[in-house]
Parts: structure tokens; C-alpha cells; sequence
């Protein structure tokens, strides 16, 4: 599948074996980690809430989507949902193609497409034993109206 | 007209249930959400919140139908 979702260690190597051929001279991996901080707080680990019936299907959109815009071979990219420690492997994306600059481009593309249209939540959670939906507070700090869509 | 509702992540928390049937006079899906947030008090509009119904991602402009089932989504952050 050129998109999954894991409850499980994300395995890299099986996703860039998935993207290996021998017309590629180019492989470009993308590994988002659990790092320990963000926006001044300290973080103890994180968890990720997936909708896995839609996020499935949007996300092999996202995929088809870029073996069309770029001259690329293959790619795949794999999600974790669940409880993650620190400094594991949140998501993967490789990418395949004949040359680096088309492979460099569709992985940017998919990334960036997955944070930003996937149903997939990350909550917080604080060395300082509080926890917290991520980006949702700025956004509704911004206000917000439906009509304007 | 009946409408499955259903609420994930920070909207779960807010509405306090994951899903809830709705007897409703008819509309868009924002309008929708504007009658949960009246029943939900604690239930907030965000601006870049999304919506699917019958899990297709959809326009919150969308007119509902019977029987449909919308997914409000908070503002996503996968990655």
C-alpha cells in the first residue's frame, strides 16, 4: 500500500525497499521524529489520533498526486497512530525517481499534503504532566467562520 | 431530517461524546456545526477545521441528507 497507517515501530528499511528499482538513481527519505520540546514547553512523549477510514484514502490521493506532478518512480508513506516516546519515527516518506531534484520535490509535496489534510491529531504531553491538543489553540485564538470557506 | 454527528481529538472533548444522532431541520454542513456548538457550549469553531460526510472529504457548504454522517475534524496536525 502507498499509504498506511501503523500502530507499530514505523520499519524504514521495508518502506525504502518498497520504493527500490533500478531505473532510480535517486532515493529521498523523509523521517518525522518525536523530538522533546516545542513552543517553549518541555515534552514527555506523544500521541496520535487517526482516522483511519479517511486519512487512508486521502493519503493514497496525496501519493497518486505526486507520481502525476513529478517525474518520480515510486513513493510510499507510513503513519504512526498511538502512544510514541521521544525520538521515535512519527512518519516516513521515500520517494524514488531517476533523478534527485523531482525525488526531493515530491517527498517536500507529500509531507507538507499529509500534515495539512490528513485527519491525524498529535496531543502533547508535558514533563509537566500537562497535556495538550497541538495547533488547535493558536487556531482558535485566530476566531474562526465557516462562511468564509 | 436524521444526521450521525461524530467528533474526533480535541472535538471529542469538547462536545463530551464521540458521536450522537441528530434530528435536524435540514442544511449545510457549517450550519450544522453551528447548531452542535449551540447544544455544545464548550464546542468551538476553529479556522482551519475540515469536514468529511460519509467519509469523503467534503466543503462545509455541502447540504446534508438523510442519514448522512459528518465528521467534524479540529484542525489536523499529523507528521
Amino acid at each position: 500500500m502507498k499509504f498506511s497507517v501503523s500502530d507499530t515501530v514505523i520499519d524504514v528499511d521495508a518502506a525504502r525497499a518498497a520504493v527500490a528499482d533500478r531505473h532510480c538513481g535517486a532515493l529521498v527519505v523523509f523521517e518525522g521524529w518525536i523530538r522533546n520540546h516545542n513552543e517553549g514547553q518541555e515534552v514527555e512523549r506523544l500521541e496520535y489520533e487517526v482516522y483511519r477510514p479517511v486519512a487512508e484514502k486521502e493519503g493514497a490521493k496525496i501519493i497518486d498526486e505526486a507520481l502525476t506532478r513529478f517525474a518520480i518512480s515510486h513513493a510510499v508513506c507510513i503513519h504512526r497512530e498511538g502512544l510514541l516516546e521521544l525520538g521515535e519515527c512519527a512518519v516516513v516518506v521515500c520517494v524514488s525517481a531517476a533523478h534527485r531534484d523531482a525525488a526531493f520535490d515530491a517527498c517536500r509535496y507529500i509531507i507538507d499534503q499529509t500534515k495539512t489534510r490528513l485527519p491525524i491529531w498529535k496531543k502533547e504531553h508535558y514533563v509537566t504532566g500537562v497535556s495538550e491538543w497541538v495547533n488547535c489553540e493558536n487556531c482558535a485564538a485566530a476566531g474562526h467562520s465557516h462562511g468564509d470557506r | 431530517m436524521k444526521i450521525r454527528v461524530r467528533y474526533f481529538a480535541l472535538f471529542r472533548e469538547q462536545a463530551g461524546c464521540d458521536s450522537e444522532y441528530v434530528n435536524w431541520t435540514g442544511g449545510t454542513a457549517a450550519e450544522l456545526f453551528q447548531e452542535m456548538a449551540e447544544r455544545h457550549p464548550s464546542l468551538q469553531n476553529q479556522a482551519a477545521a475540515l469536514v468529511a460526510i460519509n467519509d469523503e472529504m467534503s466543503a462545509w457548504e455541502t447540504a446534508l441528507k438523510e442519514d448522512d454522517e459528518v465528521l467534524f475534524f479540529p484542525p489536523v496536525a499529523g507528521g
